[in-house]
């Protein structure tokens, strides 16, 4: 039962297993619901949905595979009338295609091309809402839907609003989208790494106790408390290009100061050259060369580049390159000095992932950050803090 | 042993809480099949009291175990007090011989020990360590520990209902996530939020709640806001309003000048949005109207 439906939650990333699979057997099989689709939907959700992020993914995987088997009961659905459907699919489908399957004289067939083609049409209109658009891009145009709206996605004549996992309503929880300060905590903790250093101030109770056993008396032990760990270098890119991006970099920022001890954090602008600064408005007179950075922090740290790497290729690849300065050396050996430096490093691109295609500096970059450049959003952040914490093992 | 069948009771809301319907049917479904109910969403909007409408409707005590940063998985168990046997037996107390009397029972002992089935609520589990609730995995699945130190297994009698609250600080690992039912309270909608309103304030004027919630939903669509106020907020701005007798037509004439709804502080925890709201009056009071 239901295994179509376990595959797409798979496929959509819906980490759904067995065990959750038998927990809704078992909840049916108890009458926990009474059967209706609407309580059917909120079982499953409650079953299978582990995260509020992945809800929305999973009100669309529902929509799917129970599109057609939820609507054929319930009391005030009423079927769609068949010269309807023959009208829409008239509509929809080429002269073409409708003589090459007249020749094939299968009306099932033409309902299964007919959906074929609303299911791409809506694929097409991501847009979150279930109607049809007018300005749509799709070749069968807006021609083919009349001002009364004709509703495809609710499949409907009768009256009823959409399904409740129509609605979608866990949309803006996605966790693809970007991300707010809070976000960007919960995502940089990944990070954190307990360890005992410092001062010997906390009891240790079991070593008392382990040392008492042995010496016959009482041996206090202490120990240092525990604390997060963790060391980090930010490199943030401003000005230019950046500017569109400085809100978010601000809020990475601020959730990132909060969360370390130890996080030292310089700017550069577009790519990394011999000096680095600490204050933008004193970016010329107070510069830290690139140099001291690297002796002075170890190979502990861990390195997170955040930019937007769209450039000319040429202020990566040769000296003189720089927009601001005359480089003496490369920016691509200060890339490389960095990186080898701190085995634990990533790259943060504001810039949706999309489009680094079309940027041939974002290429270079990011094969000189080893493929390790994730883009800004909760998603692309748990990634680069789960590639930091692997290198750091 | 005794069964009491509480599947009877369906869970369908108290007279204090409105529940919406996908939150019966979780809570339906974690009751039934004696599955940990885990429950999230934005602070205020009534994860923790949910727990207590639960124990309420079932007529369960309720044992309520509050997670902290430094609270450990075995303190929901039991605790071996040492430190108290080694004085006792410096002292020569007569009581060292046997060493139960210094094993301190959690939270999750009482559950499964406690004479009539309870609710238990584990509050704010995300708070704990990260490795918190993998400590707790084999104990929430089979609903039983061992004692090492008198070599005793604590079983269940029978397996109590959970109720796990998060805030999401930290993420959860999938082994514990795949033995629960999950459920996101959202942000309730205005007629959910009228529900509430009615059940907290039945005897209130219909005009004043509606001016209120005006206003509630204004404050929340404010960009920027640190922290938006949610339903703990509102009712809390309510029954101040109600107490200070505060005239309706304050509410009702909103004067574009006055940003800052009356009796702010019980909507606005924070002294940055206060201000921000500051801000938006005095660019109003520039704006020639």
């Amino acid at each position: 039962m239901f295994f179509s439906f376990m595959d797409e939650l798979r496929a959509a990333g819906i980490s759904a297993s067995l065990k959750e699979h038998l927990m809704l057997l078992e909840a049916l099989d108890k009458d926990v619901i009474a059967y209706s689709p609407e309580e059917f939907y909120f079982l499953t959700r409650a079953t299978f949905v582990k995260d509020e992020g992945l809800l929305d993914r999973f009100d669309q995987v529902f929509a799917k595979v129970f599109k057609g088997i939820a609507t054929t009961y319930g009391a005030e659905e009423t079927p769609i009338p068949e010269d309807w459907l023959k009208a829409v699919a008239e509509k929809y489908l080429s002269e073409e295609e409708m003589k090459k399957i007249k020749a094939l004289g299968d009306w099932d067939e033409i309902m299964e091309t007919l959906k074929k083609r609303l299911e791409e049409q809506q694929k097409r209109h991501q847009g979150g809402n279930k109607w049809i658009g007018t300005g749509g891009t799709s070749p069968y145009g807006n021609s083919g839907y009349n001002p009364e709206g004709v509703r495809i996605g609710g499949e409907s004549t009768h009256k009823r609003a959409l399904k409740v996992w129509e609605k979608r309503e866990f949309q803006n929880l996605d966790n693809t989208r970007q991300l707010g300060t809070r976000n960007i905590k919960v995502a940089l903790r990944r990070l954190r790494r307990f360890a005992r250093e410092g001062n010997a101030d906390e009891l240790d109770i079991d070593g008392t106790i382990d040392g008492t056993a042995r010496q016959g008396w009482l041996d206090i032990k202490m120990r240092p408390e525990r604390h997060n760990a963790v060391k980090l270098l930010l490199f943030l890119d401003v000005g230019g290009s950046m500017d569109p991006f400085v809100k978010l970099c601000e809020e990475l920022f601020s959730a990132a100061t909060s969360e370390f001890k130890n996080m030292e954090f310089f700017y550069f602008h577009n790519c990394v050259y011999e000096g680095v600064w600490k204050d933008n408005s004193r970016r010329f007179s107070e510069r830290t060369p690139t140099w001291d950075v690297l002796h002075k922090y170890g190979h502990d740290y861990k390195l997170i580049f955040v930019g937007d790497a769209s450039m000319s290729p040429y202020e990566i690849s040769h000296p003189g390159g720089s927009v601001e300065h005359f480089n003496d050396e490369p920016g691509a050996a200060w890339m490389q000095r960095l990186t080898n430096t701190y085995p634990a490093a990533a790259w943060l691109n504001p810039v949706p992932e999309q489009q680094w295609g079309y940027s041939q500096s974002v290429r270079i970059i990011k094969e000189l950050m080893n493929d390790r450049m994730y883009p800004l959003t909760l998603e692309g952040l748990d990634d680069a803090m789960r590639e930091l914490t692997r290198k750091a093992g | 042993m005794q069964q009491k069948d509480i599947r009877m009771k369906r869970f369908e809301g108290t007279q204090d809480y409105v529940a919406t319907d996908d939150l019966k049917v979780a809570v339906n479904a974690a009751v039934t099949l004696r599955r940990p109910l885990l429950v999230k969403g934005e602070p205020g909007t009534g994860k923790t009291v949910l727990a207590h409408e639960i124990a309420k409707a079932v007529g369960a005590p309720l044992i309520e175990w509050n997670v902290k940063s430094t609270t450990k998985a075995q303190q929901g168990l039991y605790e071996y007090d040492a430190v108290a046997r080694l004085r006792d037996g410096q002292l020569g107390d007569e009581r060292v011989h046997d060493i139960s009397n210094y094993i301190r029972r959690g939270k999750l002992w009482e559950a499964f020990e406690s004479p009539e089935l309870p609710v238990l609520l584990i509050d704010e589990i995300d708070k704990a360590d990260i490795e918190f609730p993998n400590d707790l995995l084999q104990e929430l699945d089979r609903m039983e520990f061992h004692v090492y130190e008198t070599k005793q297994t604590v079983k269940a009698a029978e397996r109590p209902i959970v109720v796990i609250t998060s805030n999401n600080e930290k993420e959860l690992p999938d082994a514990f996530l795949r033995r629960c039912f999950f459920h996101y309270i959202k942000f309730p909608d205005r007629d959910t939020m009228q529900e509430i309103i009615d059940v907290h304030f039945p005897d209130i004027q219909k005009t004043l709640v509606a001016k209120a919630m005006d206003i509630f939903y204004e404050v929340r669509e404010v960009p920027g806001l640190k922290k938006k106020p949610s339903t703990s907020e509102l009712l809390d701005w309510l029954k101040l309003l109600l107490h200070e007798d505060m005239p309706l037509e304050v509410l009702q004439d909103r004067d574009p000048t006055k940003a800052i709804p009356p009796l702010h502080g019980a909507l606005l925890k924070n002294e940055q949005d206060v201000m921000l709201f500051e801000k938006l009056a005095f660019m109003a009071r520039r704006k020639p109207v």
